[in-house]
């Protein structure tokens, strides 16, 4: 019960800050779009709907690391959390109240990258359905890192952080824009360390239906994912404990 | 009964003592400021009693509840206020007091009552519908007195309610904890001289973690021989060697 009254707090206050529409639903849209007009303009393939789009929705959910980090970060600053804390509220109630609410919004991002991949011309298969059930695993690996960030950074960190450093990091790291076998070298290694580019290649197997293919990069995003969160868990704790 | 029972209570942080053996009782429907320059070890004090942070020694009862060893009964019988705003700043006002309702686990209809109660008691009428971070310093704070007292409390912790606010806001904001006199038991921390002696029953004036003076402001005043309760803070503060 407290868990859901906070969800549904949080999951208000994200939907009604004005950037969250803009930056999060919007702007992998126009990407989309963006990289799509480019794509018809070039005689060779840089940049196919069926790859673009379900690329461009991991890009979408590194915004969730954003809203997740801001919110925390926002509470913690107005002392919202020292007030709740010192209600009957459990820790588990804080941590899936700002968990839960973003499962959906991953979710309608995802979806807004793959109507508009529809409304280019994409194939509308039942994959659509499953690669909106593989970006739930996506969304709660950068869910657990705005967590962690938001535990320890304040709202100007964050922006810079989640805002400006990790969504690049994604966008570039990830080979959504380009194959990575082009860069080659230590890039490449460093992407293939890194989950981000697994979580396209995941999204794009499952689009694709390349089930077989999804095994080896699932397992990288819940590795990071389960990281992350234990970690963010675990830094949340201690700062309840600091008050 | 007394409302609070604190025994020995200390905080030590590395090499800083922030609250040192502090021993003091409160009665029930009592309005008790806790005085003190910055770094006195007011707001360790209320964090300690509110169970937000632990003790390093010593413990402390809340209506018979201990900090130590009933975190979940001391919270379910406190409110707090803290220094900062600690609103949620998307939510309307009613948002606000709905949501501490559902954290408080009350029924649709005792929600809706004790929404309606505070409020009346707040008097947020005209601000009901309005974004909570939209809202003026005074009727934040107000508004976060009355998320403080919507879980029903018998105890209320108000951390420098008034900070930064204007004469006329303090004013009206004063009338409203005047109000909570008798009813429950009020812990206010405040810079302002002139709060803590309109405001409350009694008075503890702590420094570098100590109590050094407790009583009526009119008693400390006569402790102080001055004639001005601001003279009896600063003289009483200036004199303890701590």
């Amino acid at each position: 019960m407290r868990m859901l009254t906070f969800a549904k707090r949080s999951l208000k206050e994200i939907l009604r800050d004005p950037l969250t529409l803009v930056f999060g639903l919007g702007f992998p849209g126009i990407l989309i779009l963006l990289l799509s007009a480019i794509q018809a303009n070039v005689p060779v393939n840089l940049f196919e709907i069926d790859r673009l789009a379900p690329g461009m929705t991991v890009f979408g959910l590194s915004f969730m690391t954003l809203f997740s980090a801001t919110l925390i970060a926002k509470d913690r600053e107005s002392a919202f959390l020292i007030r709740l804390y010192a209600t009957p509220m459990k820790a588990a109630d804080f941590i899936f109240g700002y968990t839960l609410p973003i499962v959906p919004i991953a979710v309608a991002q995802s979806a807004v990258c793959y109507g508009i991949g529809l409304l280019l011309g994409m194939e509308p298969t039942v994959n659509i359905f499953y690669g909106l059930l593989f970006a739930i695993p996506i969304a709660l690996f950068f869910v657990g890192l705005g967590l962690l960030f938001g535990s320890i950074l304040n709202q100007k960190q964050v922006g810079g952080l989640c805002g400006a450093l990790l969504t690049n990091l994604t966008a570039w790291l990830s080979g959504i824009w380009f194959d990575l076998e082009l860069v080659g070298g230590a890039f490449q290694k460093i992407a293939n360390a890194l989950p981000f580019y697994h979580a396209v290649q995941l999204e794009q197997a499952v689009f694709a239906g390349n089930f077989p293919e999804v095994l080896p990069h699932i397992g990288w995003v819940l590795g990071y994912g389960v990281t992350a969160i234990v970690l963010a868990v675990a830094v949340f704790l201690e700062q309840m404990k600091k008050g | 009964m007394n409302a609070i029972e604190i025994r020995a209570l200390t905080k030590k942080y590395k090499d800083t003592v922030a609250v040192n053996g502090l021993t003091l009782s409160i009665g029930e429907g009592e309005l008790f400021s806790l005085l003190g320059v910055n770094g006195a070890g007011k707001t360790t004090t209320i964090k300690m009693l509110s169970c937000l942070i632990k003790p390093t020694h010593g413990d402390a009862l809340l209506l018979g509840k201990s900090i130590l060893t009933d975190a979940n009964g001391v919270k379910s019988i406190i409110g707090i206020s803290p220094q900062e705003t600690a609103v949620a700043p998307g939510l309307s006002v009613q948002e606000n007091l709905e949501l501490m309702c559902g954290i408080y686990g009350f029924s649709r209809e005792k929600t809706e009552s004790r929404v309606e109660e505070l409020t009346i008691e707040c008097r947020l009428q005209d601000i009901l519908g309005k974004k909570a971070g939209k809202l003026s310093g005074g009727w934040q704070r107000r508004l976060s007195i009355a998320m403080a007292l919507i879980g029903e409390p018998k105890i209320l912790f108000l951390d420098e309610p008034t900070l930064g606010l204007d004469v006329i806001a303090r004013s009206e904001l004063w009338d409203t904890i005047r109000a909570l006199k008798g009813k429950t038991t009020v812990i206010l921390t405040t810079h302002y001289m002139e709060e803590a002696e309109s405001l409350s029953d009694r008075i503890g004036i702590m420094k570098n973690g100590k109590l050094i003076a407790l009583g009526t402001a009119q008693a400390l005043m006569e402790q102080a021989g001055k004639d001005r309760f601001e003279e009896a803070f600063v003289a009483l503060v200036k004199e303890a060697k701590i």
